[in-house]
């Protein structure tokens, strides 16, 4: 008997997650991992922060505590706080009961229940991204059954955002399609809107009945302050119009492998809203039943202990600091180096994430020589930097924009016959 | 400026307030059958209720238990790991621990590497990984479903847009299987069909194939080059013993079959919130195997990036330390125990008190659920004057009955069946 599945072909790697991979496979002591976006701290370390281990001891000496199945939306506390979260304490939109909530598995799973729910529900199957945006963006929205478009964002000659390809791109869309937004600290890029852009955004957003899906990873990691970091959605919510949320609490709470995330839709009545959350209860079901309990359970004990919560607030803020002060450390040391070109993008850009601008035949060079795994898109995570590790990213990239640079044609043609 | 007049509403805010909502059509979705009922019986303020609903166990105190191992579990792994994202396919230690039980601890095809095998979101996440990879990589197969079956697995596989087909399984006359059906449904399916198996503690009906059954099943499968696909979420949790329930799958691996399982410990370790569970294909090789896992991977990504790390935690912690996992397994045997006693409890009530039917299925079947054959009309009535709550096929969770509320259980359905002739 043969298997039934003897033609399935091995998958390629997943691109950021396979950076890890091959920086694992390397026994170079002074390799460097600048792939996969989880915080380190100056020592390198993975980092649980403070306030997660007492909410966690919390709950493991609470024998009153079950495992038993969460409701289909998960922890409603957790659901509330985390709406409260992102919305502002005081939002109307919560008030009026505006907001249908489900706990989901982190930023991933919220995106793909609000995009499956999207694919049954909305009338329009196209979802506009950024170019670039997060490598999985395209995967998750193809799965659940929209089709993904792109909109123009990221200027590689101002290493900063193309607003006005932005505006062309979505002015052209549609009536009614879904467009993708990073809340705060884009991914790959750091690029964010300026508050007036984010004001043209979303005028133009609403102007032309585009359903607005924000991609919120970086809530308070972003510049270190939870409100202002939630001023894009806040400004599209004031508005009275309709959008999705999807919130991870991977990063700003240390929480990433417990999955810890929302989905927010916010509509404009309270029974369009339940209605909506009824809906979402479906989609949820045949994928996984009911969320993890963990994970939500230590972001609900922080969230609603004002105490913990502003213990949170800053570690949370220290975690930021330090990601600011990588920036600036680097973007000197390439400074002091003399290296050729202009670097402030480094410091201009925010959160994780810092798009270099190296090419990949630059990347591979790093790799290859000086033991340093990145994204091949040039992106790099700044939290896996310290002061010591700086000096040696610097030489690498000094050393890498030295190279004789091949055109695109050229990596073009390369890459046809495998060289 | 222009932004603080956007936030407080005062500028002309472009088409946002003189459009209804998007979502103006959205129908209120029907309530989950199976949690719904959970849901009714929390706001029945009565003080007789019982809830013999949802599938999660309970003590003979209607308590919820959380294991003694899982709590040793839980209080070595809280403070001293971190929370890093485990890999798409989840923990590698969990995965081979969850691969012996349900292959055998010296199974020669963990050793060759021979299964592909992925962390996954409890029994759920498992189906539906399977399921959407059964579509992207079989995409002109369906799957054979067995009637009845949990409703969830409809919800999965049509989610997942592979088509369905039903067998016959269980036979209401006889509260058993419906053998012969079911074996002529397997004759005539086409080649090389996909079929849906419970391996052990059928769920909702309670009614298993007899060894002997299985063994024909098995050959029945190679004959037609099925594909078997096993849904255990109840191992251990059936019999008491875990490689007693795993024998529907020993009699398969003894044949030859390359088959896939759907794991849970939502039952059997009682993590039901923590979302553990396993999906496993067994291949030809090891290469195939890589590949097929590489696959699997790919499916995960998109939908959670990678698994809870929590509940895998605990799992690891108990089975890798060998007396941690001999304080499990007999925890899990009182577990099951107590329900086999129950249902001896249950039955034995119900014909002291006289019923004039036949209860004989109760003791029949196993596991967690046992198919009462009452109509959804009785089960109304048990609802609406007894405050008893369970799914309107008839199902009773066995775990929700209790010595407290075993007499009070048969009496009410006693009395909502005692003038049919049939139930």
């Amino acid at each position: 008997m043969d298997s039934v599945f003897a033609a399935v072909v091995q998958a390629p790697e997943d691109p950021i997650l396979g950076v890890t991979v091959a920086y694992n496979k390397d026994p170079n002591p002074i390799k460097l991992n600048l792939g996969v976006g989880a915080y380190r701290t100056e020592e390198g370390k993975p980092l649980v922060l403070n306030v997660v281990r007492k909410a966690e001891q919390l709950l493991v000496n609470d024998r009153s505590r079950v495992k038993e199945y969460l409701p289909i939306l998960g922890l409603a506390e957790f659901n509330k706080l985390s709406a409260k979260l992102i919305l502002g304490d005081d939002s109307p939109a919560i008030q009026e009961n505006r907001v249908a909530t489900a706990q989901c598995l982190s930023g991933t799973g919220s995106l793909r229940v609000g995009a499956e729910f999207l694919a049954k529900h909305y009338h329009q199957r196209t979802i506009y991204i950024p170019l670039p945006s997060w490598g999985n963006h395209l995967k998750v929205f193809t799965m659940a059954g929209l089709s993904v478009n792109a909109y123009r964002y990221y200027d590689p000659a101002t290493r900063g955002l193309n607003i006005q390809g932005l505006l062309e791109d979505l002015g052209a869309a549609p009536s009614g399609a879904i467009v993708l937004l990073h809340a705060c600290a884009h991914n790959p890029t750091g690029v964010d809107p300026a508050p007036e852009q984010w004001e043209q955004i979303r005028q133009l957003i609403r102007s032309k009945a585009l359903l607005p899906f924000f991609d919120c990873a970086y809530q308070g990691f972003a510049s270190g302050s939870l409100d202002a970091d939630a001023l894009a959605v806040r400004m599209f919510v004031a508005d009275g119009g309709e959008c999705l949320i999807a919130q991870s609490y991977a990063k700003n709470m240390g929480l990433y492998g417990e999955r810890v995330g929302a989905l927010s839709i916010v509509c404009k009545g309270a029974d369009v809203a339940s209605r909506v959350e009824s809906q979402l209860k479906l989609v949820i079901r045949p994928m996984y039943s009911n969320p993890p309990i963990h994970g939500a359970s230590i972001a609900a004990t922080i969230l609603k202990n004002s105490d913990m919560y502003n213990e949170w607030k800053i570690e949370l803020k220290a975690m930021a600091d330090r990601i600011i002060s990588m920036r600036k450390q680097l973007y000197d040391a390439l400074s002091a180096r003399g290296t050729a070109g202009d670097w402030s993008h480094i410091i201009k850009q925010i959160g994780m994430f810092t798009f270099t601008g190296l090419n990949s035949d630059q990347v591979a060079f790093m790799t290859k020589e000086y033991h340093i795994y990145m994204t091949s898109d040039g992106r790099i995570s700044m939290a896996g930097l310290s002061s010591k590790t700086v000096p040696h990213l610097a030489d690498a990239i000094h050393a890498a924009v030295t190279l004789p640079v091949r055109s695109k044609f050229e990596i073009y043609v390369a890459s046809i016959f495998g060289f | 400026m222009a932004i603080r007049r956007a936030m407080s509403g005062r500028t002309a805010v472009v088409g946002a307030r003189s459009m209804s909502s998007w979502w103006r059509s959205v129908e209120p979705a029907p309530k989950d059958p199976i949690l719904g009922v959970t849901e009714a019986f929390l706001a029945d303020p009565n003080p007789d209720k019982v809830n013999v609903g949802v599938g999660a166990y309970r003590d003979d105190n209607g308590k919820p238990v959380v294991l003694e191992c899982v709590r040793e579990a839980e209080r070595r792994i809280a403070g001293h790991l971190n929370m890093e994202y485990l890999p798409m396919g989840g923990s590698v230690k969990m995965v081979e621990e969850t691969l012996k039980l349900a292959y055998g601890v010296n199974s020669e095809l963990i050793k060759d590497k021979r299964i592909a095998a992925v962390q996954a979101l409890s029994g759920t996440g498992a189906c539906r990984l399977f399921a959407d990879f059964q579509k992207r990589f079989r995409p002109d197969s369906q799957i054979y479903i067995p009637v009845p079956t949990w409703a969830n697995h409809h919800n999965i596989w049509r989610d997942a847009h592979v088509p369905q087909k039903t067998y016959h399984y269980y036979h209401p006359e006889s509260r058993g299987l419906d053998f012969a059906a079911m074996m002529d449904d397997i004759k005539n399916a086409p080649n090389g069909s996909f079929f849906l198996l419970h391996a052990c503690a059928h769920n909702p009906t309670g009614v298993d194939p007899s060894e002997e059954q299985w063994r024909e099943i098995s050959h029945e499968f190679k004959v037609k080059g099925h594909f078997a696909f096993f849904d255990m979420a109840y191992q251990g949790f059936a019999s008491g013993d875990p490689e007693r329930d795993a024998k529907s799958i020993r009699i398969f691996l003894e044949d030859g079959h390359y088959f896939g399982i759907a794991q849970s410990y939502a039952k059997n370790m009682g993590l039901y919130g923590q979302r553990v569970g396993c999906l496993s294909v067994l291949c030809e090789d090891e290469k195939q195997a890589v590949a097929v896992k590489s696959q699997l991977q790919q499916l995960a990504r998109p939908m959670y990036s990678n698994p809870p790390v929590h509940g895998a935690l605990i799992v690891s912690t108990i089975l890798s330390d060998p007396d941690l996992k001999k304080v499990w397994l007999k925890e899990v045997k009182v577990m099951a125990d107590r329900i086999i006693g129950m249902r001896t409890a249950l039955r034995g009530n119900l014909e002291k008190l006289g019923s004039p039917l036949s209860w004989q299925h109760i003791t029949n079947q196993i596991g967690m659920f046992c198919y009462s054959g009452l109509t959804p009309e009785q089960v109304d009535r048990l609802t609406n004057e007894f405050h008893i709550y369970m799914t309107r096929n008839g199902r009773i969770s066995m775990a929700g009955v209790t010595t407290g509320n075993v007499e009070y259980l048969a009496t009410a359905i006693h009395e909502v069946t005692k003038s049919a002739s049939t139930c």
